[in-house]
């Protein structure tokens, strides 16, 4: 039953994606892996999307795969799923919530959970830049190491980093701009 | 039933008015709950927001249940959480409707691949901000090498990751007697 997977998978990650939005990344990476509801390409476009509309990413992700998977329907109990967690925890958790937050252990066990949660995104992202500058396609039938990587992406790839570092602009501002330089330059 | 309905409505427009999520939605948050309502103060919200982002899940939910747990008890973080919510429910249901009828065209296939560019480059930019926050010492830059291998190379899954790094925090958090 479709239905019950997606809420089975999507409360795993409302459980365990702490600190917002690309902390899910991983975790949309896993499910792809093991049940094929989705590829990696699927999960860049994904991103871009959520980048682009209103609402937040880890919930627009949420909906996303959940229609991709099932539908109306799948797409909203991908949702309840991926809140419901949250709004558990929240409820048990708001009335000693000073307490909590200056809690010795909860301290300890976030001073090894952050530097683990950043290399789950650099993970993500390692995948991402599979897809995204590399060419492993067209190496595989022509094993020229030249053919590996995808030149275009490379260039536009450090000119873009360099721009969202330097002009803090929206990002839908960049990636409507790639949009435009993919069709120009052919990149596909 | 009255101040429900208030939370539903006011967390459907930041949800639906607010790009990214995280960070994005604290302005959102001071206008509507802080200045137009007065359900908290600004200290406080700051203080929700910390919680939000040491507390599993979407930032933005939690960020929601925990005002919405102020003014109206479970009922009211419920009628928050739902509200933020739904702009990406509906909104997202259209686009994920009708890209699929799309993405066989060429031109559309090169947008995306120049748009999967962008989005390596803006997830790297992110990882470049939490890096600072997150491998703060020598300890850290290990639990981060480490997770990343693990997870690369025997496919370590993120649950995983995230529980056995929780728990060597607290290991040499509390083990080795440093506050």
């Amino acid at each position: 039953m479709i239905y019950l997977e997606l809420i089975r998978e999507f409360l795993k990650i409302g459980l365990f994606a702490i600190g917002g939005g690309l902390a899910s990344l991983p975790f949309l990476y896993d499910i792809s892996a093991r049940t094929g509801w989705y590829s990696a390409e699927d999960i860049i476009n994904m991103i871009a999307i959520s980048e682009s509309t209103p609402g937040p990413i880890g919930i627009n992700m949420a909906t996303y795969v959940g229609y991709l998977t099932g539908g109306l329907l799948g797409g909203m109990v991908a949702t309840l799923a991926v809140i419901a967690p949250s709004v558990v925890i929240i409820i048990l958790i708001a009335r000693i919530l000073n307490k909590f937050m200056e809690n010795e252990w909860v301290k300890a066990a976030f001073y090894g959970l952050r530097p683990a949660v950043a290399a789950l995104i650099v993970s993500a992202f390692l995948e991402v830049v599979k897809v995204a500058l590399f060419n492993t396609d067209l190496y595989k039938e022509t094993h020229i190491f030249r053919d590996l990587l995808d030149w275009k992406g490379i260039i536009l790839f450090t000119i873009l980093y360099y721009l969202i570092r330097k002009g803090k602009k929206h990002p839908i501002v960049y990636i409507a701009s790639s949009a435009v330089i993919g069709i120009l330059l052919k990149m596909a | 039933m009255k101040v429900l309905w208030e939370l539903f409505v006011a967390f459907l427009r930041i949800g639906g008015l607010t790009f990214g999520g995280g960070y994005a939605m604290l302005p959102m948050l001071e206008k509507e709950a802080v200045e137009k309502k007065g359900w908290i103060t600004n200290e406080e919200l700051l203080d929700f927001y910390a919680v939000a982002q040491c507390t599993p899940g979407i930032i933005a939910s939690n960020t929601a249940s925990l005002i919405g747990y102020r003014v109206k008890g479970t009922a009211g973080a419920l009628a928050a959480a739902l509200g933020v919510v739904s702009p990406s429910y509906v909104i997202i249901t259209i686009i994920a409707a009708f890209i699929n009828n799309f993405t066989d065209l060429e031109i559309v296939q090169n947008a995306l691949a120049g748009v999967q560019v962008c989005v390596a480059a803006l997830i790297l930019s992110a990882i470049a901000s939490l890096w600072k926050k997150s491998v703060v010492d020598r300890i850290t830059c290990c639990f981060f090498l480490i997770t990343l291998a693990a997870v690369v190379f025997i496919s370590l899954s993120p649950i995983l990751a995230v529980v056995v790094m929780a728990a060597a925090g607290i290991c040499v958090k509390r083990a080795g007697g440093t506050k």
